[in-house]
């Protein structure tokens, strides 16, 4: 099991957000944290990271304790994240974005997984020195993907890629995931495009303000009612 | 006629250099935390006063420059982590009270340990001036302009050529995504504290030999250096550059033909003047609020 979380709760202030989270990726796996807008998605994948407090509940990452774990520790140990909104920095161009994904590998040549995303998100290299702010949401999307990629992740948390896309591009993202998940990559697909999420997941989990109801192989949880008549509109 | 505009021009330019240094330290720090260092101007007297000290206890002059700015990137580093990481949740303003509070304990601290005197320096290379067109610059003026510009190029190389440099402009813009990328935050803001602080005190030694110092030579610089920060838009490093310059100048050339008695307020209408009619400043960004 490379990724088991047990009895996570995290929260603002006095408002409990996550009330005792337990769940699993194994190694290989892509896995879909569906819910609605609020449900704690985020601040789930925050906690994952680091940048979010634990109040109670421990997180183990490939058999290692990393509950209190710093962030940049946890980059180090192959946990990267595409958050939320892509969150780009702005004013750096797109290759110093790319660069500063392998932030903890530096001191090592980039160039070879530069022309590696540059292979992957081909409008990237297009791009390579305009500002990032500049780009539009989906090749935004693809420069945050690849800033986290630049990281040799093993688990890759992707913050609702989706949001704010095109059709078109979401299933371009979509298709982009899967194959990083062919290559070996263990994916957490946070989404609130449930549909989407579950067809490509092996398993997936259904979190309702702040704790998980359902879990499940993806395609069961595409067929169950509860999970159609709330997410689906089925 | 030529004469007299030059050599307020080099007057002018000397101190705008200075002012230049300490624009950069507030954008520095400004850039890293959005907090506005009013404790810049300790780092420029701890600089001078410290270098005084030092020498007078037998260190040869250029290593206690070298212990000075030392000494003053070590209280950088002690202003960051005991006052401002201490209250991160803190808000912005506070933070900024903080650090008026802790310029007037620097200052306290530098009256004891030092003591109430004006004190100098020996000018670098001696005081035979340099007759340009009718005008004379000092050496130590040169002394001034060349350290400045070469600092200044030295920053620009380190911003836009190494990796590290860019992840302090990351962070800037965007710390929690700087965290994600695996980042130290904290490491980030402790470097910008040190970094401000040293070139504080290399512009404090710088001036020394001009216009001497003593534990209060901070607050005045500070000022320039925030007016200088402003006028050029605060967080731009050119910005902080050019308000310096032209505060320098305009000073120099107001003090010269006007009178020498309005030196300063020339310099408080110029930053009223930009924080009514152009609060972004020259080359700052304009402000917008995310909603």
């Amino acid at each position: 099991m490379l990724l088991d979380v047990k009895g996570l709760k995290s929260g603002y202030g006095r408002i409990e957000a996550l009330h005792g989270i337990d769940l699993s990726v194994n190694k290989g796996e892509l896995v879909a944290l569906v819910g609605a807008n609020g449900a704690g998605k985020t601040t789930f994948l925050r906690a994952l990271s680091g940048v979010q407090g634990v109040t109670a509940g421990t997180i183990r990452y490939a058999g290692e304790d990393i509950t209190r774990a710093s962030p940049q520790k946890r980059v180090t140990l192959g946990i990267s994240q595409v958050p939320e909104g892509r969150q780009v920095f702005g004013p750096l161009t797109v290759e110093d974005n790319l660069r500063l994904g392998a932030f903890k590998r530096r001191g090592e040549d980039p160039a070879a997984d530069l022309e590696r995303m540059y292979g992957l998100f081909p409008i990237l290299k297009k791009k390579r020195l305009d500002a990032a702010g500049t780009l539009s949401g989906g090749q935004q999307q693809m420069l945050a993907m690849g800033r986290a990629l630049m990281a040799h992740p093993d688990l890759l948390l992707l913050d609702e890629p989706s949001m704010g896309l095109s059709p078109l591009l979401v299933g371009e993202i979509f298709n982009i995931v899967q194959m990083l998940k062919e290559q070996g990559v263990t994916i957490l697909l946070v989404e609130q495009n449930a549909y989407a999420a579950l067809a490509i997941a092996d398993r997936g989990y259904v979190l309702e303000t702040g704790t998980i109801t359902l879990t499940g192989a993806g395609t069961d949880l595409l067929a169950n009612d509860q999970v159609r008549a709330a997410y689906l509109g089925m | 006629m030529l004469g007299e505009f030059l050599q307020y021009l080099f007057s002018g330019l000397t101190s705008g250099a200075i002012y230049a240094l300490v624009g950069l330290g507030f954008a520095l720090i400004y850039n890293a935390s959005h907090v506005i260092n009013f404790a810049q101007g300790e780092f420029v007297m701890l600089g001078g006063m410290g270098t005084v000290f030092i020498a007078a206890a037998g260190v040869p002059l250029p290593l206690a420059g070298l212990l000075a700015v030392l000494l003053a990137t070590v209280v950088g580093f002690a202003l960051e982590k005991l006052a401002v990481e201490q209250t991160r949740n803190a808000s912005v303003v506070t933070l900024i009270i903080i650090t008026i509070g802790a310029s007037i304990f620097v200052r306290g601290g530098a009256q004891v340990a030092f003591d109430k005197q004006f004190h100098t320096l020996p000018s670098f290379s001696g005081d035979t001036p340099i007759n340009i067109l009718g005008a004379t610059i000092t050496p130590q003026s040169l002394w001034v302009l060349g350290i400045t510009v070469v600092i200044v190029l030295l920053l620009q190389y380190f911003f836009t050529r190494t990796l590290l440099g860019k992840a302090i402009l990351a962070t800037s813009h965007n710390p929690m995504a700087a965290r994600l990328v695996g980042i130290n935050v904290n490491a980030i803001l402790l470097m910008s504290f040190g970094l401000s602080a040293a070139l504080g005190a290399v512009a404090g030694i710088l001036i020394t030999p001009i216009t001497s110092t003593n534990y209060e030579v901070g607050i005045m610089l500070g000022l320039k250096g925030f007016c200088a920060a402003i006028l050029g838009g605060l967080g731009s490093g050119f910005g902080a550059i050019a308000g310096g310059v032209i505060l320098g100048v305009a000073e120099a050339l107001g003090a010269g033909y006007i009178s020498s008695e309005y030196k300063d307020v020339i310099a408080f209408v110029i930053i009223l003047a930009a924080l009514f009619f152009m609060p972004s400043g020259l080359f700052g960004k304009r402000g917008t609020d995310r909603v």
